[in-house]
């Protein structure tokens, strides 16, 4: 199964609008919804198309990216100075007016993302961030304890890494470019892409090989 | 194209201000001393934005970078663990001495 198919788990998607039954929130969020058709703000169809426009976003998009990335130095070097332009390369279409950086791993550098004010996620490439991106756990203690939190999900970084952490605070998103892992040589591009998880994408894993052959 | 008050390499300090509502700079930078990264380009201002303001003008947005052991007194990583953060120029002065 894919990582895509992986984050939609746990969420229940009985037709793509909230039932009452699905909690106060959602009964709140309808209610409000219904209030702005009602005053002509937007249309049940705004509403609609808006919900497909990100269930068609997924991490398989960025595992997408990283593979060509890794395959082509001409598109990884586009990739890194004009994220939006290269993902439109691949016909994902980021547009709108928040901007899209990608930060590389390098033997050097390890980066990890994360929104402390709420959850800004790059949406508009990967869908919707896991529920534990938007904890709290997760948003204090990946920037005043990265390696801490990295450590939680498998990942040890040594001393002479350094953690380079990334509060998208404002109008940027954010992925990572992780290393291609080595023993990949002959792979290609699709099974390259298969070995980058979202995870791998917000800087909490890496992309492994062995972990494929053998799971 | 807005003209921008600083250049990457600038070191910059975090007003300290206490400021209620919508606001993108979190408490934890406020009051420290960074450098700017690079320029990210300039955004309709957020402040303003969240209660159906204008967001004009343009505000010029920076990346700014700071070493982790300048953020937490109890950092426990390696001296050179960095965060980087995407902040407004409002919220930016020269900083007095270079720390950073």
């Amino acid at each position: 199964m894919s990582e895509a198919h992986h984050d939609l788990e746990g969420h229940d998607h009985e037709g793509v609008k909230p039932s009452a039954e699905a909690g106060r929130h959602a009964a709140r969020i309808r209610a409000i919804e219904v209030l702005l058709v009602e005053k002509g703000v937007l249309t049940e169809e705004d509403v609609r198309r808006q919900i497909e426009y990100m269930e068609a976003r997924s991490p398989a998009n960025g595992a997408k990216l990283v593979a060509r990335a890794w395959v082509d130095p001409g598109f990884k070097a586009r990739l890194l100075s004009d994220t939006k332009a290269a993902a439109l390369e691949l016909g994902i279409d980021a547009s709108g007016p928040v901007e899209f950086v990608t930060v590389e791993n390098t033997p050097e550098v390890h980066n990890l993302i994360v929104c402390t004010l709420c959850s800004c996620y790059p949406r508009a490439i990967l869908g919707r961030p896991p529920d534990w991106y938007k904890s709290f756990n997760y948003r204090s203690r990946a920037v005043n304890e990265p390696r801490a939190a990295m450590r939680e999900f498998g990942l040890e970084m040594g001393d002479d890494v350094e953690v380079a952490v990334h509060d998208s605070s404002a109008d940027v998103r954010y992925l990572v470019l992780p290393m291609r892992p080595p023993g990949t040589e002959g792979m290609s591009e699709e099974e390259l892409a298969g070995l980058v998880t979202r995870d791998c994408l917000i800087g909490v894993s890496v992309p492994r090989f062995e972990a494929v052959r053998t799971g | 194209m807005t003209p921008t008050r600083f250049e990457p390499g600038d070191h910059v300090r975090v007003r300290p201000d206490e400021k209620p509502g919508h606001v993108r700079t979190p408490g934890y930078v406020r009051g420290k001393n960074g450098r700017i990264e690079r320029i990210l380009g300039t955004f309709k201002n957020p402040e303003s934005l969240a209660y159906g303001g204008s967001g004009l003008p343009e505000s010029p947005l920076y990346k700014v970078g700071f070493r982790q052991t300048d953020l937490w007194h109890e950092y426990t990583g390696p001296p050179n663990d960095t965060l980087y953060i995407d902040l407004y120029e409002h919220w930016l002065e020269p900083a007095r001495k270079e720390t950073v």
